[in-house]
């Protein structure tokens, strides 16, 4: 730590909000590298869910129509695990705001959506590899898609669009907990009776009549529904079902859009106000 | 230097019913040091908050580098460096990450990052560890490695939280010259401490904040000064000496204050000569005298005077050892 050397000063130009919000996601993108066991929770544990399912509650649950439950199964883990992106996010934004990190990236002449874009952005990503890890899982245990290149991809669109307004869930969260104990409590205790009380695992016809119709108002379901449907895997609604699940695409982008509609302003309000104390 | 580096003017912070910072102003100009003096929960943080647009005033206002903070917040994010209470480096990335992290974000381009980052990593002598992840490094090299990511950008003004707060004395004093040399390089620094020791050390000027509000502020020794004359210090050999020692001091000099447990005795002192003619005084009578010495008033004794209250955390704890020793000794 010797004499100082002076350094020229340059021209600053601040990023624009996709210049800067880029440089955020490759910072995360950084974390995925240095700790892969922080995918562990789209890769090693959706997997197990899988086997544990087909395997060992697979043979006792009737699936209708005549259909294979390994394929009835991975639509619903796939909806899950995007269900849990909300997870990520929080979890993410809670350490970057715990560390100091979101107060550092404050103190820079960038658009502060960049922290929330880029941290949205790299959620997605990390969910996105989780799905990637499910569609192999799914294919080495015999899960196809079944109706052609067009619905298979649509069915990921929706996957993508649900993480979206999942992901605003994320940041209401992430910037209202003060620890990642909290968030991990409050998530754990929300979001897995979230998505078991809906059609993921088991028909909702086995429920009882008021379980029944919780579940199938349960946005997980919709998107569940719709990914079996646009992929051939189960039977499309009977009419006995609520009207979501006679109508899961159209079901599954209202409720994106509608999910979005709700927590994107509560996110922002409550990262706002994290941020002007 | 017509105007101020950095200036708030009646800077108010209100959260919900307190007022954390209730009024502050002052003016630093540039090139020089200003040290924000006062304990826990005085305002300080908050202060620094608000001038580095991080929180929002109630009311009241300030300028960096000649920018409003209110108004031109973007402005005054890219005239300045911050360094928070605790290193906020990235503890994923290495070294060399969190310096292409924060040079991208401050707009800078990859070609300028690289050599510019490798010539702050050489000064802060953190080259060898520039690629090791950060969870890696000890307390002081992720100080040293926040302090160089905040300087990426060649900032005209930088503001340091706390900035030695849990270092060992070597790193906090390594600290100290690597800032002594940024102001020599013409960067104005504000600083929060609630070590009156490195205010004292590392500031132009001072000042001093409790409970939200500007208590004192001027020069360290002005400071210094308020606190009142200096006083000479006696540790006697003997307790059994301390009546006769004490009236011996009362002839040299009207006050004087007697610690019998650790056979202490302090006296008002206009300076060295005061010192020398009661040393002569001892020596004449033949009372045995461990230690004799001046006492300057510390900035602790000026925050005491100022506050009625000693700074939190450091001065009494210092002092109960002290006493704690000669207490001890007396026993044996």
């Amino acid at each position: 730590m010797s004499a100082v050397v002076s350094l020229e000063r340059p021209e600053i130009k601040p990023p624009a909000l996709p210049g800067s919000s880029w440089v955020v996601v490759r910072r995360n993108l950084i974390h995925i590298k240095r700790m892969p066991e922080l995918l562990l929770d789209v890769t090693i544990q959706p997997v197990m869910f899988v086997l544990l399912f087909a395997f060992v509650f697979g043979g006792a649950i009737q699936v209708p129509g005549n259909f294979d439950y390994k394929e009835f199964l991975v639509p619903g883990i796939m909806a899950q695990t995007m269900a849990f992106a909300s997870f990520i996010v929080a979890i993410g934004l809670v350490n970057d705001l715990d560390k100091g990190i979101v107060d550092r990236l404050k103190s820079l002449p960038i658009s502060r959506s960049s922290i929330l874009v880029g941290r949205s952005v790299s959620s997605l990503i990390h969910s996105s590899i989780g799905i990637g890890v499910m569609a192999l899982t799914g294919l080495a245990i015999g899960w196809r898609a079944h109706n052609g290149f067009t619905d298979t991809v649509l069915g990921f669109a929706l996957l993508l669009l649900f993480g979206f307004s999942m992901i605003w869930l994320g940041i209401w969260v992430g910037s209202s907990m003060r620890s990642v104990e909290s968030v991990n409590g409050v998530m754990f205790t929300t979001m897995f009776p979230i998505t078991f009380v809906a059609n993921t695992f088991a028909p909702t016809q086995g429920m009882p009549d008021w379980l029944a119709t919780i579940a199938e108002w349960n946005p997980i379901s919709a998107l569940v529904q719709a990914l079996r449907d646009l992929w051939g895997n189960g039977l499309p609604a009977t009419g006995n079902e609520a009207w979501p699940l006679q109508h899961p695409v159209v079901t599954t982008v209202i409720w994106a859009v509608g999910l979005t509609a709700i927590f994107a302003p509560l996110a922002v309000a409550s990262f706002r106000r994290r941020s002007r104390d | 230097m017509n105007s101020p580096a950095v200036e708030a003017v009646d800077l108010v912070k209100t959260f919900d019913q307190t007022r954390a910072v209730d009024g502050v102003s002052f003016a630093v100009p540039a090139g020089t040091v200003l040290g924000l003096l006062g304990p826990n929960g005085a305002g300080k943080t908050t202060t620094v908050r608000m001038l580095t647009t991080l929180s929002r005033p109630t009311s009241g206002t300030g300028r960096v580098a000649g920018h409003d903070i209110v108004t031109e917040p973007d402005a005054v994010r890219r005239s300045m460096g911050l360094v928070g209470q605790v290193a906020t480096v990235d503890e994923l990335l290495t070294a060399r990450e969190n310096l292409w992290l924060i040079g991208r974000l401050s707009g800078l381009p990859t070609s300028y990052i690289r050599p510019a980052g490798d010539d702050l990593l050489e000064r802060f002598a953190l080259t060898e560890a520039a690629d090791r992840v950060v969870k890696t490094y000890s307390g002081g090299m992720r100080r040293r490695l926040d302090l160089a990511v905040s300087l990426i950008a060649a900032p005209p003004v930088l503001f340091l939280d706390e900035p030695t707060t849990g270092l060992d004395p070597r790193s906090r004093n390594d600290l100290w010259e690597v800032l002594r040399g940024l102001v020599r390089d013409g960067t104005t620094l504000v600083l929060t401490t609630q070590y009156l020791e490195e205010a004292d050390q590392l500031c132009d000027d001072i000042v001093v904040i409790d409970k939200g509000k500007v208590i004192a502020a001027g020069t360290p020794t002005q400071l210094k000064d308020q606190a009142g004359a200096a006083a000479v210090v006696l540790t006697l050999t003997h307790a059994t000496d301390l009546t006769r020692a004490e009236e011996l001091l009362r002839t040299c000099t009207p006050e004087v204050y007697v610690e019998p447990a650790s056979r202490r005795l302090t006296a008002q002192a206009d300076g060295l000569h005061d010192m020398t003619r009661i040393g002569q005084a001892f020596e004449d009578s033949g009372i045995p005298v461990d230690d004799l010495g001046l006492q300057r008033p510390s900035l602790d004794d000026v925050f005491l005077a100022l506050t009625g209250h000693r700074a939190e955390n450091e001065v009494p704890e210092d002092e109960e050892t002290h006493t704690d020793l000669h207490a001890l000794e007396g026993a044996l």
